[in-house]
């Protein structure tokens, strides 16, 4: 089981009970993935329904939120496959509010 | 509400040279610059970033020593960034300009008066001075009690409308002809396309100036973000851990621009230079000019339901009610209002409250469920 803290900025906090930062039991897996995160997401912290498209778009992060891994961009750290780690800081941020 | 900042990582790993920044070539990289593909690290990101603007700024003779110069500060991530940016470059190059922050308060309960809160800190935090202009005194009405009387459905038309005006005017006030906006290069690209996709040629050239004056009106504006990505600001506002505003407007967002967003956004992630790219085409793109009309046959006019007409668009015409800057007989805002007048209860009650956040009202109308 890997415990990683995810942190929900830009706006994204809404359709999270308005609460920023989470920490997180991920244990799908013996090497569980960010993809193992998102569906975790998906299927336990994401309260109403309806929110979930304004997190997923065809089956993954919708363009116009940023994901950083340990404030890396998760293009970088290989997106989806990327192996959690104790202690691992998960941020998404949306990009798509007002200016 | 208070600002909590993102958490900084604990976990340090052993860089790989593949993962090294391609500029520095010494720390880790961590961003992948949409414009270029190029894998930079967080010091040579904010140096680039700043640079570019910077080029931005001299390259077009944005500002000028000694100029007063209002930053148009809404608490969001952009003029956020805008105002933290501006000052720093100020400071680093030496503009010699003088920066004040203008909000305008549209009367939005539980949308402006959060993000007010957000640019009171900011003052604060980057020492700059801050005014801020309501609608209620410049036109005695606010958000909230014009979307009780016209309906949620054309309140981006009013405040639009209202919010161009009420900036000038707060900058007039403030004896500052020049005023900055944190638009940046997605909006633009977005505004670009919107113009292509409606047939609007007219504002297709206009819509990639990076300075926009008319002749008659004393005050210019103009957008330093122009070249920059809604990515890099927003990822920069996370890296330097600024504290901005992130909620959107209660009331309904446009629907047309957010076609047109999500449309750019699907694009972006095909090619993340197509935003740059298409500021690129808008900027060459030249309309041919239109043929003379041809003249001896009396001229049509097109007369409005208000009893105003259409004089073809001239330059420096002002508005004969209120001496903004129009090109009808009577401005927009004159307009607009002119129809709310007609509409606004003839009694109002003592202490009533009811018009106050409105615009939340409705939404939890929407979503209950019998």
């Amino acid at each position: 089981m890997v415990t990683v803290k995810v942190e929900f900025l830009g706006g994204l906090d809404v359709i999270f009970d308005k609460q920023r930062i989470h920490m997180v039991n991920v244990d799908s897996s013996e090497t569980p993935t960010v993809k193992d995160l998102i569906d975790y997401i998906v299927k336990n912290m994401i309260r109403n329904p309806n929110d979930v498209d304004v997190f997923i778009e065809n089956g993954t992060i919708r363009p116009g939120i940023l994901t950083l891994i340990n404030d890396t961009d998760w293009e970088l750290e290989g997106g989806e496959e990327y192996e959690l780690e104790d202690g691992d800081v998960i941020s998404f941020t949306s990009t798509l509010h007002g200016g | 509400m208070s600002f909590v900042p993102p958490s900084d990582p604990v976990n340090k790993k052993q860089v790989k040279v593949s993962q090294l920044c391609e500029l520095c070539r010494c720390r880790k990289a961590i961003i992948r610059r949409p414009k270029n593909l190029q894998k930079i690290c967080k010091s040579c990101f904010f140096h680039v970033f700043e640079t570019e603007i910077h080029n931005t700024i001299v390259n077009n003779n944005l500002f000028y020593r000694g100029e007063k110069v209002a930053i148009g500060a809404s608490g969001g991530k952009d003029s956020t960034v805008l105002a933290y940016v501006l000052k720093l470059l100020n400071d680093r190059y030496d503009y010699g300009i003088e920066l004040v922050l203008l909000s305008i308060d549209e009367g939005i309960v539980g949308y402006r008066d959060d993000s007010l809160a957000t640019v009171k800190r900011n003052q604060v935090q980057y020492g700059l001075p801050l005014e801020i202009i309501s609608y209620r005194e410049l036109y005695d009405w606010t958000m909230d009690e014009i979307v009780a009387c016209a309906g949620v459905r054309s309140s981006c038309t009013y405040c639009g409308v209202f919010r161009r005006q009420a900036l000038d005017r707060g900058s007039s006030k403030l004896g500052i002809s020049h005023v900055v906006t944190g638009h940046n290069a997605d909006d633009m690209a977005e505004t670009v396309l919107m113009n292509i996709l409606r047939g609007d040629v007219a504002r297709l050239e206009k819509s990639t100036a990076i300075i926009t004056q008319s002749s008659g009106s004393p005050i210019k504006r103009s957008k330093p973000f122009k070249y920059s990505y809604q990515k890099e600001i927003v990822l920069y506002a996370h890296y330097k851990k600024l504290d901005y505003f992130s909620t959107e407007c209660s009331y309904a967002p446009e629907a047309f621009r957010g076609t047109a967003r999500e449309l750019m956004k699907n694009l972006e992630m095909v090619r993340p230079s197509c935003i740059i790219d298409i500021i690129h085409s808008g900027e060459n793109l030249v309309l041919k000019p239109k043929k003379p009309k041809r003249t001896g046959t009396p001229k049509q006019m097109e007369v409005r339901t208000d009893g105003s007409v259409s004089l073809g668009f001239v330059d420096g015409n002002k508005c004969e009610k209120c001496g903004y800057l129009s090109s009808n007989r009577i401005c927009k805002a004159c307009m607009l209002l002119e129809g709310l007048e007609n509409n606004r209860a003839k009694v109002t009650l003592d202490n009533d409250t009811s018009t106050q956040g409105t615009a939340r009202l409705t939404r939890t109308l929407e979503s209950l469920k019998f």
